[in-house]
């Protein structure tokens, strides 16, 4: 019961007081590029979240049995038990990240091909979204466990869809305003998303 | 001729195309490491680094690299560069490398550097790219730095840590003056970055349709 409270309540926390996107910036590139349509923003929401939910505890496993000062004690062989290959973490989560999206995308394509007609086109950009390389990042420096990290992992991504479809649909209804030449599209968009992340700092005075 | 065009390469992304106002490049470590002058210049100065290497190493294997693989061969060069200066970095400013976190990892994910080695670096010489990779560095850094003079100028009143706002003018010691604590948090980047953005495209005429 408590572990299922503590995980209920980190879910909450990191979808709305520690947003990602909007509290720690990751994913902005794609955020602010894909945002000018709703439907394509839901597209690449959902397949942050689902690639988000595989890819940290996935790359929390790695970092617990390959890279850990002493994660390869389990091998047996004598002189591994305490080698630290930390340093290797951003060459060994990328190549994992790079290798899970290309893996996702043929098993989508086998299993679900409704699903991967939407997704389709947003998993390769997924690649290179900072926001998934972050979590994984953040799931080192937080010291999460496993269940942990894997509730990380989907809320994050539920955080950034939360925040893509937001900007997404205001920018829907920007088109009949009449914006200053100069702030149009870029401009606008980033001081529209500082309102989103101050109305989102409301929540921080949650206590869970 | 050559020459000019080289001199082109390195102010261009400065000036008129940089990379964040205009190509929208890069953007979530420009909002992220920007509450303090120091963390931004330390910034800025690992990925100018990052970009000139990558763009270097990415021109001089572009006849070798089979297009198919050429992102997971861009990443892990870039990735190689990001863990030296990593490295590097916890080794002697260990305290800037604290502060700035995760965000070291992600210059592996930032867009400029995979987006210059795939516009430019793929197709042009090596000393070109470098070129345009420290041009475009360059350009990020200025935006970083400029980001980052407001925000600790309005947010704690002081610059790289050193106190600008007179001490006499604060409430606390009878005056009128307060820091804007907005400015340290998440939205206070993001108005900034965007009037900035304003600022660059009324300066050099350039309207999104």
């Amino acid at each position: 019961m408590d572990t299922t409270l503590h995980l209920l309540s980190l879910a909450v926390e990191t979808i709305f007081i520690g947003n990602i996107l909007l509290a720690y910036f990751l994913g902005m590139c794609s955020f602010l590029a894909i945002s000018r349509k709703v439907e394509t923003s839901m597209g690449l929401g959902f397949a942050v979240m689902f690639v988000n939910g595989i890819t940290v505890p996935l790359n929390w496993l790695i970092e617990e049995y390959l890279l850990k000062p002493g994660a390869l004690q389990w091998s047996g062989i004598a002189g591994l038990g305490n080698v630290d290959l930390t340093f290797l973490n951003f060459i060994v989560f990328i190549a994992t990240i790079a290798a899970m999206v290309q893996l996702v995308e043929m098993v989508l394509d086998k299993v679900s091909p409704t699903l991967y007609q939407s997704l389709g086109i947003f998993l390769p950009l997924i690649a290179v979204n900072c926001a998934i390389l972050g979590s994984s990042l953040f799931m080192v420096e937080r010291e999460f466990d496993f269940m942990e990290s894997a509730v990380f992992g989907v809320s994050a991504g539920a955080g950034f869809f939360l925040a893509i479809v937001t900007l997404a649909t205001i920018r829907y209804k920007l088109k009949y305003s009449n914006v200053p030449s100069g702030l149009r599209g870029l401009g606008i968009a980033m001081l529209i998303t500082g309102l989103i992340s101050m109305a989102y700092m409301s929540f921080s005075g949650i206590n869970l | 001729m050559a020459a000019r065009k080289n001199i082109k390469t390195l102010t261009e992304p400065v000036g008129i195309s940089n990379p964040i106002t205009r190509q929208v490049l890069g953007i979530c470590s420009a909002l992220a490491v920007t509450v303090k002058l120091d963390t931004a210049l330390v910034m800025s100065g690992a990925l100018i680094f990052v970009l000139v290497g990558s763009n270097g190493l990415v021109s001089a294997f572009r006849n070798l690299i089979p297009s198919r693989v050429r992102i997971i061969v861009m990443l892990t060069i870039i990735a190689t560069l990001v863990i030296f200066i990593d490295q590097v970095l916890k080794a002697f400013l260990f305290d800037i490398s604290k502060q700035l976190s995760v965000f070291v990892g992600l210059i592996i994910t930032n867009c400029i550097v995979l987006g210059r080695a795939e516009a430019f670096a793929l197709k042009n010489g090596v000393l070109p790219s470098m070129l345009d990779g420290l041009g475009n560095g360059l350009g990020y850094g200025m935006i970083l730095v400029l980001v980052a003079t407001f925000r600790e100028l309005l947010g704690s009143g002081s610059l790289l840590g050193i106190p600008v706002v007179p001490e006499m003018l604060y409430t606390e010691n009878g005056g009128w003056y307060m820091n804007n604590g907005l400015m340290l948090l998440a939205p206070g980047a993001f108005f900034v970055l965007g009037f900035l953005i304003w600022a660059q495209r009324a300066m050099t005429n350039y309207t999104e349709e």
